[in-house]
């Protein structure tokens, strides 16, 4: 599929990649009407909060090392992640050894009257001043649901200021209302590197491998250099000049489908940078497959091999120990769509049984489109059963997991892992995607999860002295979890 | 009010949602775009000291998660929908609608719906609390009103004597909000009111919120937040109210609470002192018996003081640390908006608890501003300690000075009942500060450390 950058924002999921936010079924079927989308975005009579897109725009522009955001935004789209940004910018930047970080940005705070008479001046006003706090190499303004309805002209302001400062401005549609799938804001924030950042490459570099990822550790750098090959992560820590050289590395791959599908595949259509055809290094025959995709890319076919055999080697004792713990236990997944198939194969390796998962949205197709994930879950893990979609909603999650009563729980996104404490289950958070990588991934991964297993006192007092807020009618008499869904959402 | 912000410290009107949330009993189902309710709890919950869901708050909480269609057809139809669905599903007492942004610019009338249903007689309140229109001190009260008028509603008051309603922090906007309102409630009833908290796990929840009309007075403790809350009640219900202006910290600031409340009450002063006698004794056992400690310690323990929080928590800690601790004031940073008019009795407030301090307050919300100044204050000194959020604590760690946390965003400290009111508040804040000397190494009264 093309990628227009000359448009304002990118196209949203819901018609680019005709993504859900609901459905209940099995894998393979989920797959089989992917195919064609034949599934409908349709919503629910009653439902939760979900995410905004401006959310994970952010993520990705805050980030920017050098690099400053202007929010233009009442205060409580901001405030919520401003310091939440820079204590994890901090973290990551320490664990990787890259020195200080400080997360730069500076919010509109738009009022009663700016909704009257425009914002506009005071956007202004902000890139000003933050051109003059923190004499940043590039400024990014995100705009919010506000800054959309009363209109102000956000791309035509960062054109004027630019000029006026004379460093690039970033503009980045990422209004919440805009879109219902979250993830949109990603593809906001990469619209724009890909737009006004990235420059044609002025060489290639034959060793270096992009990699899309968040806030995790580096565990990147010491896989890759089995191959003799450089990590270059994006986008959290790149400087405005490794953004603008994103189209000299020989391939980008990433952590999850999810995140980086637009960038990715934007860089290979519009700067010959190939994505890496493979799903990301989640469980033994998956980064088997990733090392050998990207040795492909890069000439080192030569000497991939030796090296997935070593490291079969390597971990098969711990691994051995690992599967006979987990022998016979079922777990359950609740993460980001593609994240779920990533740590769907990885839990196969340690022998439990995927009792059944939660993506909390679905793309039914990438934006490359040469990729089948979720086929290649189904052929690599089976078929799974409890397949589901659903943004978030806790009152079907805990219907569903309840039922189905795992012995484990995997969660990766914030503020649903309590739900599993409150059930009592042994349950893991998976927060940084980088750790569970590779071969040494699936080992921390187990760990993880017995460690969970051995503490699970703990869950065990939390869940016999809390109560879900839900009405004894929608726990106990209510069947089906799916209850308010509207529109067809089952086979 | 309107300026720009850097280093946040408030969230907007629509994080009242935390205010419901507070309540045991009542939930809040959000009217706004998908992001508004997770990012309400976002700051005024995870970073108010890692205050969880709760109950139903964090991922729980009902939203009609309003899309393009909403905004460009108007959003009633969905909003009425989610909250028939909410009184199926949502085990509560209590529901209080706050729309966002979206519903605030197009015109969705959240109050009318609620309306709707209160007239079929689901307890459903609404309210309007859309980002732009103030800070979440601002639609704490717009939300605390709007359940008077439509929930509590039209009563005839039966007073009860001695009966008082505490209006004092704001929930989670004030991290130390659970502790403080039990430390609070713990001396007024030592002096023989009952104290309806209104708030947190103390409280009896909506039930309580019925009896609101019935009290002898409302007591309001802060300069300005909750000013508009009593003076409605007192107008709707007729009761008066008594508005003290500092958070009592320590024992100075305590008795002197006490004597004042004790009088506007009608209660014997001779009841009042015995309370206080009894209540001083104890607290100055404690006091005096960590003064050995300081005796020795005195050259490396910080003595200038940086106070960065809201106009309550402000007052009361400045107070304490300079009257009773002997720290001497060098900034204090006001970072909830009150409008200029307030500034000034906010200001005179002060100088009633502390001398001179006046001169040294200043009232901003441009947290990059606050750190420019108390980085420039602070210049080499060691002996610094400053009480803030997060962002202070930044400074103090580039500057090696000594940090407590006092406001929002706090994210780097567990709180559960602790509290920085009362007497037990100001011993509390005897262990906190005191004990970071011993964060910096080995401590020894024989090696000196700069």
């Amino acid at each position: 599929m093309a990628i227009n950058l000359s448009t304002g924002a990118p196209v949203i999921r819901e018609r680019r990649l005709s993504s859900i936010l609901s459905y209940n079924g099995t894998a393979s079927d989920l797959n089989e009407k992917s195919k064609n989308s034949e599934l409908k975005c349709s919503g629910r009579r009653y439902g939760q909060c979900s995410d905004c897109q401006e959310g994970c725009a952010q993520s990705m522009a805050s980030y920017v090392r050098g690099g400053a955001v202007v929010s233009h935004a009442p205060i409580g789209c901001f405030a919520a992640g401003d310091s939440v940004r820079d204590n994890a910018g901090r973290a990551v930047s320490a664990a990787r050894n890259k020195g200080d970080f400080s997360n730069t940005a500076i919010c509109t705070n738009i009022q009663e009257k700016d909704t009257v008479y425009g914002g506009m001046e005071k956007l202004r006003k902000a890139l000003r001043e933050a051109y003059k706090r923190q004499n940043p190499s590039v400024i990014f303004i995100t705009t919010s649901c506000a800054s959309g309805i009363i209109g102000d002209d956000v791309e035509s302001v960062a054109d004027e200021m630019e000029e006026e400062l004379g460093v690039p401005i970033v503009p980045i549609a990422c209004e919440g209302f805009k879109s219902k799938v979250w993830s949109t804001g990603f593809d906001a924030t990469f619209h724009g590197i890909l737009k006004k950042i990235v420059r044609e490459p002025k060489e290639r570099k034959k060793d270096v491998v992009n990699i899309f990822n968040f806030e995790g550790t580096d565990t990147f750098t010491p896989l890759l250099a089995k191959l003799g090959l450089k990590t270059n992560y994006v986008v959290p820590l790149a400087t405005y000049e490794e953004l603008a050289s994103l189209s000299e590395a020989t391939c980008s791959a990433q952590i999850c489908e999810t995140l980086a599908t637009y960038i990715s595949h934007g860089l290979e259509e519009k700067f010959g940078v190939p994505e890496v055809k493979a799903p990301a290094p989640y469980g033994i025959n998956w980064t088997d497959e990733w090392l050998r995709e990207i040795a492909r890319l890069t000439e080192k076919t030569d000497v991939v091999e030796s090296v997935i055999e070593s490291e079969h080697a390597r971990i098969a004792d711990e691994l051995k120990e690992l599967k006979e713990r987990f022998e016979g236990k079922s777990v359950y997944i609740l993460a980001g769509d593609a994240y779920t198939y990533n740590l769907s194969n990885l839990v196969k390796d340690l022998g439990l049984k995927i009792a059944g998962v939660t993506a909390l949205h679905h793309d039914q197709k990438a934006d490359s489109g040469e990729v089948n994930i979720l086929e290649k879950l189904v052929e690599s893990a089976g078929d799974i059963q409890n397949f589901n979609v659903c943004n978030k909603q806790p009152y079907e999650v805990v219907k569903i997991i309840k039922k189905i009563n795992p012995d484990y729980l995997i969660v990766r996104h914030q503020g649903l892992t309590v739900l599993g404490y409150k059930l009592g289950i042994p349950t893991i958070f998976e927060g940084d995607a980088n750790y569970s990588i590779g071969y040494d991934g699936v080992i921390r991964l187990g760990n993880r999860l017995w460690e969970a297993y051995l503490t699970r006192k703990f869950n065990e007092n939390v869940a016999a002295h809390s109560e879900f807020p839900y009405t004894d009618w929608w726990m106990n008499e209510v069947d089906d979890p799916f209850y308010f869904e509207k529109g067809g959402k089952k086979a | 009010m309107s300026s720009i912000i850097e280093k946040p410290r408030f969230s907007c009107a629509l994080a009242a949602q935390q205010t419901v949330l507070a309540i045991p009993g009542a939930a809040p189902i959000i009217h706004a775009g998908p992001g508004c309710a997770s990012k309400a709890s976002g700051f005024a919950g995870v970073q108010a000291g890692q205050q969880g869901e709760g109950y139903a708050g964090r991922t729980h909480v009902s939203c009609t998660n309003a899309g393009e269609k909403e905004v460009v057809f108007g959003g009633e139809k969905n909003l009425e929908e989610l909250v028939s669905g909410a009184l199926q599903v949502v085990k509560a007492d209590l529901f209080v609608i706050l729309s966002g942004c979206t519903a605030g610019i197009i015109g969705d009338d959240s109050a009318g719906v609620a309306g709707r249903f209160a007239r079929n007689g689901d307890p459903v309140v609404g309210v309007d609390t859309a980002g732009f229109r103030g800070n979440n001190y601002f639609g704490h009260e717009v939300v605390v009103k709007a359940i008077i008028d439509q929930y509590v509603g039209k009563v005839e008051p039966s007073v009860e004597k001695g009966l008082v309603n505490l209006w004092a922090s704001v929930p989670f906007q004030d991290a130390y909000w659970r502790g403080d309102l039990e430390n609070l409630k713990g001396v007024l009833e030592k002096l023989g009111l009952k104290v309806n908290v209104l708030f947190g796990p103390s409280s009896e929840g909506v039930s309580e919120w019925k009896t609101i009309p019935n009290a002898q007075f409302n007591l309001l403790v802060g300069p300005w937040v909750g000013l508009s809350i009593v003076k409605h009640l007192e107008k709707k219900y007729g009761t008066p109210y008594f508005h003290y202006q500092t958070l009592p910290v320590g024992a100075q600031e305590t008795s002197k609470f006490l004597r004042e409340v004790g009088k506007f009450a009608g209660f014997d002063s001779e009841v009042v002192e015995n309370v206080i006698k009894k209540e001083e004794k104890r607290f100055y056992d404690y006091f005096i018996s960590f003064t050995d400690f300081v005796a020795e310690q005195r050259n490396i323990l910080p003595y200038q003081l940086y106070v960065v929080g809201d106009s309550l928590y402000t007052s009361g800690i400045t107070s304490y640390l300079t009257n009773e601790l002997g720290f001497l004031p060098q900034g204090v940073y006001i970072i909830d908006d009150p409008s200029p008019e307030r500034e000034e009795k906010i200001k005179a407030a002060f100088e009633e608890s502390t001398e001179n301090v006046g001169e040294i307050i200043r009232f901003e919300a441009d947290g990059g501003l606050i750190t420019r100044s108390i980085q420039e204050k602070i210049g080499a000194s060691k002996k610094a300690i400053i009480f803030g959020s997060y962002w202070e604590k930044n400074i103090s760690k580039e500057t090696n000075n000594y940090f407590v946390n006092l406001s929002l965003p706090i994210a780097t400290e567990i709180i559960t009942s602790s509290s920085y009111a009362g007497y037990e508040g100001g011993l509390h804040l005897i262990e906190k500060i005191y004990s970071l000397a011993f964060n910096r190494g080995n401590l020894s009264s024989r090696t000196h450390v700069e």
